[in-house]
């Protein structure tokens, strides 16, 4: 281990192991970007890292000069490796020479540029086990964003471009995403087609205005009851509290079933009615807990204030307590309003009659042989778009009311 | 002389508080328990009742009315049916009010006629069984009269045998359930996805948040982009990672195989034991950013002194870690474990969308859409939720001794 902190081992390990990720990363790239074949070489870039983690180690000691002329001689092995083994990075045999140089320069760049900043504050010889921390946490810092980064995109990436695509090109390349942009507004066929023929504009507006009235009565009942658990004293009040919890712990396929049943024998299966009856209950729970976390937070003097001066409780609620918890109410609005819209099980299971779809019961029918992929992702977009740009909007809402009160996952 | 003593019991405020408090909450316990409470009591009551998906319509006698014949031939004719092929149906009666303008000229020895008012009683139906009964009528306007008789929908009754309310029970389902080693199969399953997928997310929701707890330009846009996977449609996200994994034409195959990690195509969620890690890494991806939410949220609210003194006494970057922010987040991080592990457990879209159970992917909640749904036993499948809600009533008593320790979150 004590060999490690040494400027002139830790600094070459780091070298090779983000090197490497670096060739991944490159060929990722250019190979999701023009769909050619690349491929990064383990060894050839591990000796290419190493190197170069040898030679961006600050001077310490050894100037930098003198240092450079020591590496001329050791870039021999890069050489050799380039020359015996093969290049970091090869393309198959229809790269185009272009796309190769392309992935190189992307390479040398990821490579060389971020290495110099973690390595500014090591020493070539003995680092202490400050200077040896701050580079290994530098190395995890870069790796975990684009690792991070890499694994949340790559499937937004997929499912946008696989919309815009038709299924013989996909089949025939799956890895070229490029898109003929002299088609224009023919990219945006299966768009069109899934406004057109399969209802999706309908869809939209059941999923949204599903989505409202769930948010609405979801509302109504749980603010008078998260204040009485809040605010008010009563006897079970703590098991009150709990069973809540309870309750939102309790698996949605459990309810599901003997609803599926009731609703059968009533007729409200396969009606909107009954969809809006049961997903404000599911949200009901979660809304009250984060709620009545707020509600304690708020001072309690301003509204005893507003009783002394003869407000009843009731005023006092509706005059006190909801302006002071706007943000609360929005960020629970919002919350509820994205759990509605992305409810899955219940509408699937309780709608067949497709004039009345919601958009995520919509997506799953569009899931057969018949139906081409591209309509299944484009349908994908029209249902994550809506969600994501009132989330980003209102994001600021959003982590803290996540985090206000426990959350349903 | 009287010695004064604080009251004792609840005063009349008290108790006008309590009454206004169980006012408040009344809507909220109304509605829960009738779409939790009831349906929980039902799952128990139809896990020990032999009841199929097409037993949810109960056996009622079915009637169809048509004018036949002409002239002296002229007959109303009603064909009742059973509408079940095995149940019988006892007490059927038929009552109808015949159009005007009919002279009834004979009737059938069931049937009693008071003005236009006609009434059969037809006894007991056996399952499957057919009766006629035959009017004969006659009338000036033929097609009126047809279309008078044929409007007008005859009234039926009789009570048929429902397996859903009577007191048949059967302890068959629960030794489905517990037959043979695929119980033992489902909850090992269900056991690895809820225990990796727990941990997984856990661990890359502190690496995120450890990546993101600075001030950074670009540091909203990341935390915004890294909670995509959690905030976008679970359908829409999990038909992306079908098509990105598949084994023909998905875009992940040709990358491996480009990059000569694998010389074939592989069937990431086909095969055994593959299909089982690969939906518990879409768990871990799906639900790190909850994890790294919270636990970014109680970063933030870390003192900074204690840093500062640490950095004063020479603390070293780990050191900082795991001596200062390890005991400090260990409180948020054994709460988010309790529920992230309960509401993995309770997980069933997810699977549902990627594999359908297939490929030793089947855990305890696929197992109730599996049983009651495709093969139509509903009684085993809710024998399941019952095996599961008894899960869960064991882990939450966990979480309840813990978290009122632990008065976080």
């Amino acid at each position: 281990m004590s060999m490690l902190r040494y400027g002139y081992v830790a600094g070459p390990l780091i070298g090779a192991l983000w090197t490497f990720v670096m060739a991944v990363v490159a060929c990722m790239v250019m190979s999701f970007a023009t769909g050619e074949g690349l491929r990064p070489v383990l060894i050839p870039s591990l000796i290419f890292g190493a190197w170069l983690g040898f030679v961006w180690l600050p001077d310490g000691g050894r100037a930098r000069s003198q240092r450079i002329a020591w590496s001329a001689g050791l870039a021999i092995f890069p050489a050799l490796a380039f020359l015996l083994l093969q290049p970091a990075i090869v393309g198959a045999e229809s790269t185009s020479t272009l796309t190769l140089v392309l992935a190189w320069i992307v390479f040398a760049v990821a490579s060389a540029w971020p290495l110099e900043v973690m390595l500014r504050s090591l020493p070539f010889g003995s680092a202490t086990r400050h200077e040896f921390e701050d580079a290994v946490i530098r190395f995890f810092t870069g790796f975990g964003y684009v690792f991070f980064t890499a694994i949340v995109a790559i499937p937004f990436y997929v499912m946008v471009m696989t919309s815009l695509k038709n299924q013989a090109e996909l089949l025939q390349n799956p890895l070229d995403f490029s898109i003929d942009v002299s088609q224009g507004w023919g990219l945006f066929r299966s768009y069109q087609e899934l406004f057109a023929d399969f209802n999706f504009g309908t869809y939209l507006w059941t999923s949204f205005y599903v989505s409202v009235i769930t948010v609405f009565l979801t509302l109504l009942f749980s603010v008078p009851g998260a204040y009485a658990v809040a605010r008010l004293r009563f006897r079970g009040r703590k098991a009150f509290s709990r069973s809540i919890l309870l309750i939102y712990m309790v698996p949605m396929i459990v309810l599901a079933l003997p609803i599926y049943i009731a609703f059968s024998v009533t007729g409200l299966r396969n009606t909107i009615v009954g969809l809006v009856l049961i997903y404000p209950v599911t949200t009901i729970p979660v809304a009250l807990y984060m709620l009545q976390g707020y509600f304690r937070g708020l001072p309690a003097e301003v509204e005893e204030a507003g009783l002394m001066d003869g407000l009843n409780r009731l005023q006092v609620i509706w005059k006190i307590t909801l302006p002071l918890a706007l943000p609360a109410l929005a960020s629970v609005s919002l919350y509820v309003f994205m759990i509605a819209w992305n409810e899955f099980l219940l509408a699937f299971m309780l709608l067949d009659d497709p004039s009345i779809f919601t958009l995520t019961r919509g997506i799953a029918s569009l899931n057969s042989s018949e139906i081409p992929r591209q309509h299944l992702m484009a349908g994908s977009v029209i249902a994550t778009v809506p969600i994501m740009i009132l989330f980003l909007g209102l994001e600021r809402f959003m982590t803290k009311g996540l985090t206000a009160g426990s959350v349903k996952g | 002389m009287t010695t004064a003593t604080p009251p004792t019991g609840t005063g009349p405020l008290g108790k006008r508080e309590a009454r206004l408090a169980w006012g408040l909450l009344f809507p909220t316990i109304a509605i829960v328990s009738a779409v939790v409470i009831l349906p929980l009591l039902a799952i128990f009551w139809i896990s020990v009742k032999p009841i199929g998906l097409a037993d949810l319509r109960p056996p009622a006698p079915v009637v169809r009315e048509a004018l036949r014949g002409s002239d002296d031939n002229l007959r109303i004719q009603y064909r009742v049916r059973n509408s079940s092929q095995q149940e019988a149906i006892s007490g059927v009666t038929l009552t109808d009010v015949l159009p005007d303008g009919l002279e009834v000229l004979s009737s059938d020895p069931r049937c009693e006629i008071s003005g236009t008012r006609i009434r059969c009683d037809l006894g007991d139906l056996d399952g499957g069984a057919r009766e006629q009964i035959e009017i004969f009528v006659a009338t000036d306007d033929e097609d009126a009269a047809e279309e008078a008789a044929e409007g007008s929908e005859p009234a039926m009754t009789g009570s048929g045998n429902n397996i859903l309310t009577n007191f048949q029970f059967t302890g068959e389902n629960f030794a489905r359930v517990f037959d043979g080693n695929e119980f033992w199969t489902v909850l090992w399953v269900t056991m690895f996805y809820t225990v990796f997928g727990t941990i997984g997310a856990l661990l890359f929701g502190l690496f995120a948040a450890l990546l993101l707890n600075k001030e950074f330009k670009g540091q909203g846009i990341l935390r915004g982009l890294y909670l995509f996977p959690y905030v976008a449609p679970v359908i829409a996200v999990a038909f992306a990672w079908i098509i990105l994994f598949d084994p023909f034409s998905g875009s992940a195959n040709a990358l491996l195989v480009q990059m000569g990690v694998t010389s074939e195509a592989i069937n990431f969620f086909g095969e055994r034991p593959l299909a089982l890690i690969m939906v518990t890494v879409f768990e871990i991806w799906r639900y790190f950013p909850l994890s790294f939410l919270f636990i970014l949220a109680r970063m933030q609210s870390i003192d900074t002194d204690m840093y500062e003194a640490a950095d004063m006494d020479g603390a070293s970057p780990f050191q900082k870690f795991w001596y200062l922010s390890v005991p400090q987040l260990l409180g948020i991080l054994s709460v988010l474990f309790l529920l992230r592990f309960i509401w993995t457990f309770n997980k069933f879209d997810d699977i549902f969308l990627l594999t359908g159970g297939n490929a030793g992917t089947r855990t305890l909640t696929v197992n109730v859409y599996e049983q009651a749904f495709a093969v139509s036993n509903i009684g085993a499948g809710a024998a399941v939720a019952v095996v599961i809600f008894c899960c869960l009533l064991a882990f939450s008593f966990f979480f309840f001794r813990f978290i009122s320790r632990e008065e976080g979150l």
